[in-house]
């Protein structure tokens, strides 16, 4: 096992590497989600607000 | 009333061009100025090892060209901008490729020409060897229309942008590298004795390519940015 | 059929089937590459990182060949899809650049000795990185999104000349990276329990661009109707 992470010697130089793809992968997968979530918000308390107003 | 022939529009805007750029002459020699003082500048950073200077010369050149080039694109279209002149060529009969060529080849006359005109001060002070000038020069004077032409691409897109000068950098440098490249390589194999036709060449071919698709671009980004 | 409302509902569907594919290929890739493939001749586990670095150029040159086409069908058609996919793919696809530049120099480190070289491959990746940053820039210092979206499909369309520069590279200088190795047949062939990793990967990273892209169009969708009749029912749907 320990020779697994170990990766011959270049552990500093392969773990950082799917570190940071890993880290890539999520963050633009997330980035889109909350976007929309925050889109839809926004709409919903606008209208909300025009609902408001016109009573 | 008559209208224009295409040509006589296109040299009646290279004219009124040349002759408002004329009429603000101190303003002309800016570019210039900064071409110069940059590549002073370089000596006298790296200091005084006439072998290293002389390894970097071209390089410098052409990157204080690049420079030069990239705060002279604003003039292109700012003050018909701002003054709406631009907004009224966009009206035009004429193709308005053709019409922003003009606006391109009197940019290239007001801020290309001259460096291509100081390039032989400058290699003296960064010790090119004087074999080597003419093809500097050739460098300069394919590779500052392709300046000019790829930029205008640039400032189209941002003319009519608050803080514009920025992005254009950013747009403009990376499209420029490959220019930057070439020319410098052209003038580091003629230093060494070797012929440099194929850089040239490539160089001329930036150019025709540019000279074809920039006003083409540049047009469409014009129609966009005013829209 | 280009209805914003449209695409929205289809790519709504698609996403999950991107998304379970991605994550399949994906495990079996990572699986592949690092427990099953053997260790390199010369370079030992250090060639590992390939796994992420080439599949990251791949999509880092195909993301923007996408938006180059976008671009262009933009242009001519003035179909708003393919306005909205320039801008949705911009942040993964300068992702992907990034990944790959960054995997990249720690590869070369231990291989070459050096974190970076002026070559000409490493040299236009960095400059396709500045082209998805400028692209990025110049739409949100646009205010109208749709004039925004219609100026950044020049710029693809400009900056696509990078592209073959990139890819020829290596052949048209001679760089310290590598030459093509992607091949089945010749010489210089990899072996095939390196090469499906790799492929794995590769198909793995272009499933999640998919699923991505189609997530961040949908929020654009969003944004640029979010006056019409189908957001506002869509969001009093939502918000019950």
């Amino acid at each position: 096992m320990s020779e697994f992470l170990d990766m011959g010697g270049y552990a500093m130089y392969v773990w950082p590497s799917y570190g940071l793809a890993f880290v890539i992968l999520v963050a633009n997968w997330v980035s889109p989600l909350m976007q929309r979530r925050r889109i839809l918000t926004d709409i919903a308390r606008k209208l909300r607000r025009d609902k408001r107003e016109q009573k | 009333m008559s209208t224009l022939s295409l040509t006589s529009a296109f040299t009646l805007l290279l004219k009124r061009d040349l002759v408002l750029a004329y009429r603000r002459r101190a303003e002309l020699v800016n570019p210039l100025l900064f071409f110069v003082l940059v590549t002073a500048m370089f000596p006298l950073g790296i200091g005084n090892d006439p072998k290293l200077i002389q390894a970097v010369g071209p390089g410098v050149i052409w990157v204080a060209a690049l420079l030069a080039a990239l705060l002279s694109l604003d003039t292109m279209f700012r003050s018909d901008f701002d003054d709406g002149t631009l907004e009224q060529f966009m009206l035009s009969a004429h193709p308005i490729s053709v019409l922003v060529l003009a606006k391109i080849l009197a940019h290239w006359m007001i801020t290309g020409l001259p460096l291509f005109i100081a390039a032989p001060l400058l290699a003296m002070m960064l010790n090119v060897p004087t074999d080597a000038i003419p093809t500097l020069m050739l460098t300069l004077v394919l590779g500052t229309p392709v300046l000019s032409l790829i930029g205008s691409v640039g400032v189209a897109l941002t003319v009519g942008l608050r803080r514009g000068g920025v992005i254009l950098s950013l747009l403009v440098l990376p499209l420029y590298v490959p220019v930057l490249i070439f020319a410098t390589d052209a003038v580091k194999t003629s230093i060494v004795g070797i012929p440099t036709s194929a850089q040239i060449s490539i160089l001329a071919a930036m150019l025709i390519g540019s000279l074809v698709l920039a006003p083409l671009a540049t047009a469409a980004s014009l129609r966009i940015s005013l829209s | 059929m280009g209805s914003p409302r449209y695409f929205y509902n289809v790519a709504g569907k698609m996403i999950p089937w991107f998304a379970v594919s991605f994550l399949l290929t994906l495990i079996a890739g990572i699986y592949y590459g690092l427990f099953v493939a053997p260790p390199d001749y010369q370079q030992g586990d250090s060639y590992r990182i390939m796994y992420i670095h080439v599949p990251a150029a791949w999509m880092s040159m195909f993301i923007y060949i996408v938006m180059a086409v976008a671009g262009l069908i933009s242009l001519v058609w003035r179909i708003k899809i393919t306005e909205i996919t320039i801008i949705s793919s911009a942040s993964v696809g300068a992702s992907f650049t990034f990944l790959a530049l960054v995997t990249g120099s720690l590869w070369g480190k231990p291989m070459w000795g050096a974190w970076w070289v002026w070559d000409a491959r490493l040299t236009s990746e960095l400059m396709l990185l500045f082209l998805y940053l400028g692209i990025i820039a110049l739409y949100s210092a646009i205010e109208d999104k749709r004039v925004a979206a219609r100026a950044i499909s020049i710029l693809a369309l400009v900056g696509v000349v990078n592209i073959p520069i990139i890819h020829y590279s290596v052949e048209w200088w001679n760089t310290l990276h590598q030459t093509s190795s992607v091949t089945v047949t010749g010489k210089q062939a990899m072996s095939t329990s390196m090469l499906i990793p790799l492929l794995l990967m590769g198909i793995s990273f272009k499933l999640y661009y998919g699923a991505v892209v189609l997530m961040r169009a949908r929020a654009e969708v969003l944004e640029r109707d979010r006056n019409t009749r189908w957001v506002r029912e869509l969001v009093e749907g939502e918000m019950k």
